[in-house]
């Protein structure tokens, strides 16, 4: 009935996968003159380039919209690399363009009016700018796996929930209707939706909200995919079925080794589920950093008044809380400056002259996009 | 300007009753067939009793559907009550005709959730505001213009902007002009249905602070209804935990959060994300099984047997399922409704994160090299923030006593 503890959560920092293969030990366990071994080999090796490289390697991505107001830069320059079996956080307010990032990176931006105008995508070695639509919906479909924060609007209501499930395992791993239907009964149970082959011909409509998010899960995971995106899952739902949603996405993502981009507003779930946090701001990211780091020493007085303005269950009751004064910019009038500086309450002339870039800061991969905490000019303590 | 109404006797101490619910009961029917038969109700607030004492902030949470909307529109009798007494300063609501009940309105607003859809797009600002000081003749001409422009001041927005349009302000500037709209008539008890919710990071950090700021500033009664429970905890003196129509947990935010006497309280808490990774992974957390039960067909005994973690820890004890428990005092100023409130108390079960090292950071917008912000010169002129809240308010000081916005002169 109920799941105690909750200290088999990985160590920040050491994602689950980290576990390379050791090809050294090879010549000991397998024989190279055996068809066998050579194969065993040969996949070793390429386990052993595969963990060397990142699952996902984005550079100087922008994404565009061509409105009749003018050209919204809603992802401006994003970078960022993603290890294999790794749970990164995309944290930023409503229009940040975290979404946006998460389209580009599939190439799903509406277009028009949206446009990806620059930047590589690398997945798992392949560049997937340079795909075929027909290629890229084959990786969409089989190596990618989508969470939306609507599953009302994401399920078919039209099809029974069975069908959609065993949809792309028929698709896209070529199993037969018997084995595609299998595969979703099995898919049902493990994200946790009782009586899995009564309710394989059932409608979405006749779902409640967290199992309806959980038919979603389970057409995401139908695939064994590598990377799994999911943007704001639990957002519509209430904070005990968030929990469970929260502690099915990371069970299941520790058993399948799958790497999670979770696009969340909520700090406290980034904390609790991210191994790396991107922040976003006005469709750059602003920093980045390990969880605990990012936490505990902020070096973007964005991300730092965003974590400082939250009231906190386990802090003493205060009576005011900190705020960031005025709100986010538009994003077509961007010019050469800090987006935060007319927020900022660190600003001074330089910020409103030139723009800082994502720069190393101390502690593990911790980068930022701050004059004021730039190594050798830094006036921010 | 307006004398508070007749005032009672005396004047009440801290610690009376402003507003008491006495089983409070609202049911929605389920009509089906072609004669639309009742067949059912949809049991929203299913007999509660509590107070809501003057100067007081009782915070409400709960799940979606646990009825918490329900009993502060109630309270305010925006929902006609199917059984139950609603007092407000001693005066049955519930017998008032309309014109009393109208008379009694000012006394009484209510904040709403979305700030999109509270406010009619066709007004501009001005008519909003100043439509319920016209509906209770609280002003006019000259006098009527110059109460908006206070009270837009008062929330934090340029007092200028009378004659634009909702449209034209942000979500966080909307939910300005609904606190100026409803403190136009000067009232004592302000129900705010979950004002924040809607609302990004940054942004509900200053209204809450608004709402604090407000509250001190004029002595208001607030019922704060809200689905996040750091936030009420930071808002509320007492604090109500509902679940299916019932209240379930009531008590001050140390008894709530720190020794809560309901397994329920202590599954919402484990439940809540904390934005700090190390106390993330402290924390005792229990999982729910399973989605919140209808309304309409609650199941027998205490409603949340069918889910509760210790009624399967304790082997599942008969009274779970026969006997409804009763909301008993567990502690002085906090009660429980839940037959085993005391084993409740003694697990560590959503409160395992206490008492260890919180994270500690420097604090934001302190420090060398802080100032105030520069006004924002890339936001389009009508999108331009208004002046932070605490200047705002410096112009409205003075107003002490039951309610009343005295000018800024």
């Amino acid at each position: 009935m109920t799941a105690t503890d909750d200290d088999r959560r990985v160590d920040p920092g050491s994602p689950a996968v980290a576990e390379l293969p050791d090809t050294e030990k090879l010549p000991e366990a397998v024989s190279l003159e055996t068809e066998e071994g050579r194969r065993l080999a040969a996949q070793l090796a390429d386990e052993k380039a595969r963990h060397a490289r990142k699952l996902l390697e984005v550079r100087d991505l922008s994404t565009q919209f061509f409105t009749k107001d003018g050209v919204v830069h809603a992802v401006d320059r994003v970078s960022f690399e993603l290890d294999y079996g790794e749970t990164l956080g995309l944290v930023g307010e409503s229009g940040c363009g975290k979404s946006v990032t998460a389209l580009s990176l599939t190439r799903l931006v509406p277009d028009p009016p949206g446009k990806i105008t620059s930047g590589e995508v690398i997945f798992d070695g392949v560049d997937i700018m340079k795909l075929s639509s027909e290629e890229m919906r084959l990786l969409r479909g089989k190596r990618i796996g989508f969470i939306f924060q609507d599953p009302m609007t994401s399920l078919n209501p039209t099809l029974t929930i069975g069908f959609q499930i065993a949809e792309s395992a028929r698709l896209h791993l070529g199993l037969s209707n018997r084995a595609a239907n299998d595969r979703a009964v099995e898919l049902l149970s493990k994200v946790g939706i009782p009586r899995a082959r009564d309710r394989m011909g059932d409608y979405p409509h006749q779902f409640s909200g967290g199992m309806r998010q959980r038919v979603m899960i389970a057409i995401a995971l139908a695939c064994d995919p590598m990377l799994l995106l999911a943007d704001e899952p639990t957002t519509a739902l209430d904070v005990t079925i968030q929990a469970q949603i929260l502690e099915l996405i990371r069970s299941l993502s520790d058993e399948f080794g799958t790497a999670v981009i979770l696009i969340t507003h909520d700090l406290g779930i980034a904390a609790g589920m991210c191994h790396r946090v991107n922040v976003m701001y006005a469709g750059q990211i602003v920093e980045t950093g390990v969880v605990d780091d990012l936490f505990e020493n902020p070096r973007m007085p964005y991300a730092w008044g965003l974590l400082d303005s939250l009231p906190r269950l386990d802090e003493e009751r205060g009576s005011r809380l900190r705020t960031i004064e005025g709100m986010p910019p538009d994003l077509i009038h961007v010019g050469d400056d800090c987006r935060f500086a007319p927020r900022c309450p660190y600003s001074r002339d330089i910020c409103l002259e030139d723009e800082p870039q994502l720069t190393e800061r101390e502690g593990p991969d911790h980068l930022a996009r701050c004059w004021g905490t730039e190594p050798g000019r830094a006036w921010i303590e | 300007m307006i004398e508070p109404q007749a005032a009672p006797a005396a004047e009440p101490a801290t610690g009376q009753a402003l507003v008491e619910a006495e089983n409070l009961k609202v049911h929605f029917p389920i009509t089906s067939g072609l004669f639309q038969r009742t067949v059912g109700a949809v049991r929203a607030v299913d007999d509660i009793t509590f107070d809501i004492r003057k100067g007081e902030t009782l915070g409400l949470v709960g799940e979606s559907g646990c009825g918490k909307s329900t009993t502060g529109r109630a309270l305010i009798r925006l929902r006609e009550l199917t059984d139950g007494v609603v007092r407000f300063d001693g005066v049955d609501l519930t017998t008032l005709k309309r014109d009393q009940l109208r008379k009694m309105r000012r006394r009484m607003q209510i904040i709403f959730q979305d700030p999109y859809s509270s406010l009619n797009p066709r007004m501009t600002v001005g008519s909003i505001i100043s439509e319920p000081i016209e509906t209770h003749n609280l002003a006019s001409g000259r006098g009527k213009l110059e109460r908006v422009k206070e009270l837009l001041a008062l929330v934090g927005l340029n007092p200028n902007y009378t004659n634009r349009y909702p449209h034209e302000f942000s979500g966080g500037q909307r939910q300005r002009i609904g606190v100026a709209r409803s403190l136009a008539v000067e009232p004592e008890f302000i129900v705010c249905d979950e004002p924040i919710s809607a609302l990004d990071v940054s942004i509900q950090a200053q209204v809450l602070n608004l709402l604090v700021e407000l509250r001190e500033q004029f002595g208001l009664t607030y019922l704060f209804i809200a689905h996040d429970l750091s936030v009420v905890r930071h808002i509320s003196d007492r604090i109500g935990v509902m679940y299916l129509g019932k209240v379930v947990e009531l008590g001050p935010p140390a008894a709530i959060y720190e020794t809560p006497a309901h397994p329920y309280t202590r599954a919402l808490l484990s439940a809540v994300p904390i934005p700090d990774p190390r106390a993330e992974r402290r924390r005792k957390r229990v999982i729910l099984t399973g989605d919140v039960p209808s309304p309409a067909n609650p199941p027998s005994g205490c409603r949340f047997h069918t889910r509760c973690w210790l009624y399967e820890r304790l082997g599942r004890p008969e009274n779970c399922r026969t006997d409804d428990p009763e909301l008993r005092i567990v502690q002085p100023d906090h009660r429980a409704a839940c037959h085993y409130a005391e084993d409740a108390m003694q697990s560590d079960v959503g409160v395992a994160h206490i008492g260890a090292e919180p994270i500690k950071r420097k604090a934001f917008g302190a420090g060398p090299g802080a100032h105030k912000p520069v006004a924002d010169d890339s936001v389009p002129a009508t999108l331009v923030t208004g002046v932070a809240p605490d200047e705002g308010t410096g112009g409205g000081t003075g107003g002490s006593g039951t309610g009343g916005a005295a000018p800024p002169e």
